[in-house]
């Protein structure tokens, strides 16, 4: 079958202008990334934050079977309801998986990535994993393909996964000692045995080591992934960042563990918890010396369909998949058009800022004060700009403000406010999660604010900002900054702190 | 002198390509050992390869009906934390 060529404009990445490093704005990822991999990654939805509102992707389920056991995973779940790691609600043979990739993919042009991330460990279903694999590659070209893996096989895999579109590995290391290891993996089979203890996680970590080595040899791009643990790896994951980065990895993704008790883990059900918002961030701000962080990974599940932080999986059940006629070859046209127009509009973006940028710049060089840094919250529904209700935000993303400029740092979730106003379980109510979610910002910029919420939010010293309604984003947050230096709260704080350092 | 998997089974599918005899199959509403076909793996391995992958304590018994991996023993869980 010849297929038709693709507009070879759709797939090129706008270029980037700031390829050299920080460009004041330091809100994406990909600005820090050598111009190289930025081609590759630019329309991933998974690596910048601003991708992912214009780029969808999706997981399929195909490979059930793990060779380890982590103390945060429950290889007995299995939800509809739930959005985390690990978690899929039907499982696919390769040939399901592929018709339901080639409806989501014409249905959803803008799914420009697939990736196999379990519910097991894809490569310990290499068959199952590469089947699908070979068969996207033929039919669905303009698909992305990605995997993650925990790297106990990956180092005799490495040869079989070049072979395919594959440009992006994910190897989850929580560790690179054998001792942490031993507090975090149960068990790993390894030649026909069950492996326990030290032993178990010093052949784990020697494996992931070498299959990141061997990957890089490949060209082949390596993301790491680390479950952020309070009191087991939570020190060690600085030297972790450390070693993948010199090895090559050019993202570390640090994840804060999910141990809900009712999720029956091991960390669940031992009260072992996750890190604090503050701890996160602190953790990826002492990781970001030494390598790109991601921040605005929303830790999906294994079948998830759609844009980050959304699910479309339940329109994409086997059996509506079933019932659907797909033209690929035709789909694959008007992908291919919306692609261009994305990317258009992606570019007229970067060009817009980056003569900011350089306005900034200039600017900048006459005033050299020094301010402290400071958090806001920002209610958005996407698309850079700030229009979303305080009330309806079910996230909000996190903003730090300094006399270097903005900075993206993460998202935080919570239950947004008009959805539900009595309570959330013990007795604490919505506005109460929400005003805990927030700690630590002192403004939370959104299309509107409510009266109501408005005295609690400025009492826990966050002040709520409606002023800046479909403003970009950034621009907003260095207004309000600038609003606050002019009125003297960026020394007062410095002080306080200084004087309870 | 078989293995038997029991309805806990997840139908990971772990267990079924290590098996020597090819003795598990797919089944509903899991996975089957063909008490034919099983041996346990003698002379195969030292170690019955599927109660070796499996993730779920108590999905396989031995052939006294005993569970190869009980409760707690493959992921430390405390019985009385797994009880509650």
């Amino acid at each position: 079958m010849q297929l038709p060529v693709l507009n070879s404009a759709a797939n090129e990445a706008p270029k980037s202008g700031c390829s050299a490093g920080s460009c004041g704005s330091t809100d994406d990822q990909m600005n820090h990334l050598p111009e190289h991999i930025r081609q590759k990654v630019f329309n991933h939805p998974c690596y910048s934050e601003e991708a992912h509102h214009y780029f969808a992707r999706m997981h399929v389920a195909v490979a059930p079977a793990c060779n380890i056991q982590c103390n945060y995973c429950n290889r007995k779940y299995d939800c509809a309801n739930e959005s985390r790691p690990g978690v899929v609600s039907e499982l696919h043979h390769p040939v399901q998986a592929v018709k339901k990739v080639l409806a989501v993919a014409a249905t959803i042009p803008q799914m420009t990535v697939l990736g196999i991330a379990g519910p097991g460990d894809p490569l310990a279903n290499p068959e199952r994993t590469f089947e699908t694999f070979r068969m996207l590659s033929e039919q669905a070209p303009d698909i992305k393909l990605c995997v993650s893996t925990n790297g106990l096989s990956l180092p005799e895999q490495v040869e079989e996964l070049s072979k395919y579109n594959i440009d992006h590995v994910t190897i989850t290391i929580n560790c690179v000692d054998p001792d942490v290891g031993a507090q975090i993996y149960p068990w790993i089979f390894w030649k026909n045995k069950r492996i326990k203890g030290r032993e178990a996680a010093e052949i784990l970590i020697a494996q992931q080591q070498k299959g990141l080595e061997m990957l890089v040899a490949k060209g082949i791009l390596v993301k790491v992934n680390s479950v952020m643990i309070p009191g087991v790896n939570d020190k060690h994951l600085e030297e972790v960042s450390k070693i993948v980065k010199a090895k090559g990895a050019f993202l570390h993704n640090v994840m804060p563990l999910i141990s809900e008790a009712e999720h029956g883990t091991f960390y669940g059900l031992t009260g072992q918890r996750g890190p604090t918002n503050e701890e996160l961030q602190a953790l990826q701000d002492a990781c970001e010396g030494d390598m790109n962080m991601m921040r605005h990974c929303r830790q999906c599940r294994a079948d998830a369909v759609g844009l980050l932080g959304e699910d479309r999986g339940s329109e994409f059940t086997m059996d509506k998949v079933e019932q659907m006629e797909i033209n690929y070859p035709e789909a694959m046209k008007m992908r291919a058009e919306v692609h261009a127009a994305i990317n258009e509009e992606l570019e007229s973006k970067r060009l817009a800022k980056e003569s900011k940028v350089q306005l900034v710049s200039i600017q900048g060089v006459q005033k050299k004060e020094v301010t402290r840094p400071v958090l806001m919250a920002v209610a958005t529904k996407g698309g850079g700009v700030i229009n979303e209700h305080f009330g309806h935000a079910g996230e909000f993303l996190i903003y730090e403000a300094s006399s270097d400029g903005v900075r993206f740092i993460g998202h935080r979730k919570t239950t947004p406010y008009c959805e539900g106003d009595i309570s959330c379980g013990d007795g604490e109510s919505v506005l109460d999660k929400t005003l805990k979610v927030l700690a630590g910002c002192e403004a939370v910029l959104c299309s509107k604010v409510g009266y109501e919420p408005w005295g609690p939010l400025e009492a826990a010293g966050i002040q709520p900002n409606g002023e800046h309604a479909m403003e970009p984003i950034e621009d907003a947050v260095l207004k309000v900054y600038e609003e606050m230096r002019i009125a003297g709260k960026l020394e007062a704080k410095l002080d306080e702190q200084q004087k309870v350092a | 002198m078989a293995l038997e998997i029991i309805e806990l089974c997840t139908n990971c599918w772990a267990c079924e390509p290590l098996c020597p005899s090819k003795a598990i199959y797919e089944a509903k509403p899991h996975f089957m050992i063909d008490p034919d076909k099983c041996n346990e793996c003698s002379g195969d391995f030292e170690d019955s390869q599927c109660a070796s992958i499996c993730p779920i304590e108590g999905a396989i018994l031995n052939a006294d009906g005993e569970p190869m991996n009980p409760p707690g023993s493959l992921t430390n869980i405390p019985l009385q934390k797994l009880a509650a």
